[in-house]
């Protein structure tokens, strides 16, 4: 009824988007922000990567598109928080609103055109899946045994001591903020030109949400958020599916399960980190406050 | 010593808004040298270090290391030239690991392999024995601080400056610390040790500069002072001596009876059958190796946790189904030990501060609305009897020294006139002028009628103000006995228990 390779093989794709869009948030909130405009920077990513595949016809440049547009977007975060001490929390909402509104104004010209086709990579993947796939690794390893990565672990462990010790605090953190955009738009772009394969409004559909969620649920780890990704895309290709296969649930309820999922998961996650919180709570020490350098 | 010196400062100055913290600053630091840098909280030593260490800017004045100027324009380039610096409150990231820290601290450190290697080699020749692999969150504070100073000692530094470094530190840990000090100034690097505390200054330091309002007010040797003398000079002016006259214990005020509670926090303690009595214009002092139970007794007592009914009785009435508030109403009032986030919110100035606790006994709220002119007349009459120095009652919380803090929080509670306060730690990490000035101020209000139950680590504290002393251990507070005629081995029996050894029965 369900063939698990090729289950597996559309979980892969599924969880693209919100793996780059998590692992984005991953470096961002390890520098020690919490950008809660994933879901805003990946759909400007969505609008800009699109259109700019479709004008150019490569849907290569649409993705480096959509990353830099990711980047460009998040940048007036990066200004209020880092340097106007706004609040995190109350600016990342802002940046969503900001981009859905945004990609939704842009969006128009190219509503009802389709993407230009993709050639796909290995075992008929595309070739964006195979990068995500890579980014984990590679992320880990920035993280865990680079110099830059341990700066900037240090940076959202306790800022006020990385300062101390001579380091940019305000540098590190929007160069991660910066890259978080980059990461959200390439997730957001990888919806629409290789997923829905044309633009509409909203089409992120709270994806970013789940990628904030799934940053928690990782542990903020490289291969959790590898697992968290491929958790919900694993549950969303199987509720699709169960539809497909005509199962007696209401379709409402399948449409529920990923978020549901999402929900249980970190409920459970939370109730363990209380338990141990001293013991190995993980969460960066630094994270969502402001820093202001006496001078 | 008559080679050049390894740094020197001329003139130095620094204002900030409505400070000037540092004023025509000179003193020379000599190779091989541990020299003391003393003064009360406030008087601008770590605003002079943070200039060293490349934190801070001067306004004016030069700089020299090694016969060079020496403008840090951050604190990598001040350890490209040599300086190296151990902070009061630690500089480490609690979730990375040991070698991951002193990493960070290091201009180029070598692959990770070399430098665990190298932490080794060091720990070692040292005597500090440390696991680079272990994450510091679980390290201990005298164990951190060895963190800080292998990150230091890796850099070969020419001067190494230590900022109040045994405040967090046991007796042992303490000698330990002059011992690798010794070691390395033998070695020819020159160290600067900032600190109130000063008998260790006496005994460990060759040199003292003492500051006192943001200028240098001496230059001596501190072994041919002694400390009362040393005192003078950083207070400028004679320290006066605690008076205890004029108390005698009068009725029954409170009674604590089998006071029992599980472990409020996975790694708080359970409080196991605690009683006592406490009679009005009575010191009754509590001490205990940190983590025995004081934080969960102080919150017992406060009404934080609640407790079964009839175990805290004030004046004959239960007060142990009650919160905070009603306590406070009834007269039994609290002083936190942690005064920034626990005895006093940072953010809000101190008039907001006076409301935290007083707003009932002083009569700041009416009908539910704050009476802000009343706040700030308290707030003021606080900052005017206990000397805290502070631009005015508007400062927030956390702009004030912890001295002026402490002072600020203490009185908050003793100008309420409690029929019964506890404080916890009152003079913890607090200078020795102000130290004195809370301790006076706990006996003054004894004498007025107030029962007092001062639980503390300082033993010296607990002497001198104490009538009666018991020890609280593992969560068990044991009789109390009369502090007149009791030995500090006396006490450290009754102590004992926390160190494993044989539960002293008395």
């Amino acid at each position: 009824m369900i063939d698990p390779v090729a289950l597996f093989l559309l979980l892969l794709s599924a969880s693209t988007p919100i793996l780059f869009a998590a692992l984005g948030e991953l470096v961002v909130e390890r520098a020690g922000v919490l950008n809660l405009g994933v879901e805003g920077m990946m759909i400007v990513g969505a609008l800009s990567g699109f259109a700019a595949a479709y004008h150019t016809g490569n849907p290569f440049l649409g993705f480096a598109a959509a990353a830099g547009a990711g980047a460009l977007v998040a940048l007036p975060f990066a200004i209020l928080t880092q340097f106007l001490m706004s609040n995190q929390v109350a600016s990342g909402l802002a940046l969503t609103l900001f981009g859905l509104g945004l990609a939704a104004l842009f969006g128009k010209p190219v509503e009802g055109v389709k993407a230009p086709a993709m050639i796909s990579g290995p075992l008929g993947l595309n070739w964006i899946v195979w990068l995500g796939l890579l980014m984990v690794p590679a992320i880990w390893w920035f993280l865990n045994r680079s110099r830059a990565g341990l700066i900037l672990r240090g940076v959202g462990e306790n800022h006020d001591a990385a300062h101390a010790l001579g380091y940019n605090v305000r540098r590190v953190r929007i160069a991660a903020i910066a890259f978080g955009g980059a990461m959200a738009g390439v997730g957001g772009a990888f919806i629409s030109i290789a997923t829905v394969l044309q633009w509409t409004e909203g089409m992120t559909a709270g994806a970013g949400w789940i990628a904030l969620a799934i940053v928690v649920f990782s542990n903020w780890t490289a291969p959790g958020v590898l697992a968290g990704a491929w958790l919900f895309g694993g549950v969303t290709v199987l509720q699709l599916r169960l539809q497909a296969a005509g199962v007696r649930v209401p379709v409402q309820l399948l449409s529920m399960a990923p978020y549901l999922a999402t929900i249980i998961v970190l409920v459970a996650i939370s109730a363990r980190q209380k338990l141990s919180r001293r013991a190995g709570g993980t969460a960066p020490g630094s994270l969502g406050q402001d820093f202001h350098a006496l001078r | 010593m008559t080679d050049a010196a390894v740094f020197r400062a001329r003139g130095i100055g620094k204002s900030y808004p409505g400070v000037r913290a540092n004023d025509d600053v000179s003193f020379a630091v000599d190779p091989g040298e541990i020299h003391a840098l003393l003064g009360e909280n406030g008087a601008g030593k770590s605003t002079l270090v943070k200039m060293i260490y490349g934190l801070v800017r001067p306004d004016d004045g030069q700089m020299e290391l090694n016969g060079q100027p020496h403008q840090p324009a951050d604190p990598r380039a001040a350890r490209a030239a040599g300086v190296a610096m151990v902070f009061q409150h630690f500089s480490l990231f609690d979730a990375l690991t040991v070698a991951e820290n002193i990493a960070l601290g290091m201009e180029n450190p070598p692959p990770r392999r070399d430098l665990s290697a190298k932490i080794a080699q060091v720990s070692q020749d040292f005597g500090l024995p440390l696991n680079p692999a272990r994450r510091v969150a679980t390290l201990s504070a005298g164990e951190r601080q060895r963190v800080e100073i292998i990150r230091c000692i890796l850099q070969n530094p020419r001067l190494l400056i230590m900022d109040e470094p045994t405040s967090v530190l046991t007796p042992q840990e303490a000698e330990l610390l002059f011992a690798t000090l010794r070691k390395l100034a033998d070695g020819g690097t020159a160290i600067l040790y900032i600190s109130h505390k000063l008998e260790e200054i006496r005994t460990h330091c060759d040199r003292a500069t003492i500051l006192r309002g943001g200028r240098v007010v001496d230059s001596c040797d501190p072994r041919a002072h002694s400390a009362r003398a040393l005192a003078a000079m950083m207070v400028g002016g004679e320290m006066r001596p605690i008076d205890r006259s004029g108390r005698q214990a009068g009725e029954v005020l409170l009674q604590v009876k089998r006071l029992s509670q599980p472990a409020p926090t996975a790694e708080g303690t359970a409080l196991k059958g605690v009683t006592l009595t406490l009679r009005a214009g009575e010191i009754l002092g509590i001490g205990g190796v940190a983590g025995n139970g004081q934080d969960e007794l102080l919150t017992a007592l406060s009404g934080e946790i609640r407790s079964a009914p009839g175990t805290i009785l004030l004046e004959g009435a239960d007060l142990s189904r009650l919160g905070p508030e009603a306590r406070r109403s009834a007269g039994l009032l609290a002083a936190p030990e942690d005064r920034l986030g626990h005895a006093a919110v940072p953010d809000f100035s101190l008039t907001d501060n006076t409301l935290l606790t007083a707003g009932a006994r002083k009569g700041l709220v009416c009908k539910g609305l704050i009476d802000r002119p009343a706040a700030r007349a308290y707030a003021e009459a606080i900052i005017r009897a206990f000397d805290v120095r502070t631009p005015g009652p508007g400062t927030a919380a956390k702009a004030l020294s912890g001295g002026n803090l402490q002072k600020f929080v203490i009185g908050r509670e003793v100008m309420q006139a409690p029929r019964v306060l506890v404080v916890n730690q009152p003079t913890w990490g607090v200078d020795a002028g102000a130290a004195a000035a809370v301790r006076q101020s706990l006996l003054d209000l004894a004498r007025k009628g107030t029962g007092v139950i001062v639980i503390s680590q300082d033993l010296d504290e607990l002497l001198e103000l104490s009538d009666r002393f018991c020890a609280l251990n593992e969560g068990r507070l044991s009789d109390p006995l009369p502090t007149e005629g009791l030995t500090l081995d006396q006490i450290g029996l009754m102590l004992g228990g926390a160190h494993g050894m044989e539960v002293a029965h008395l």
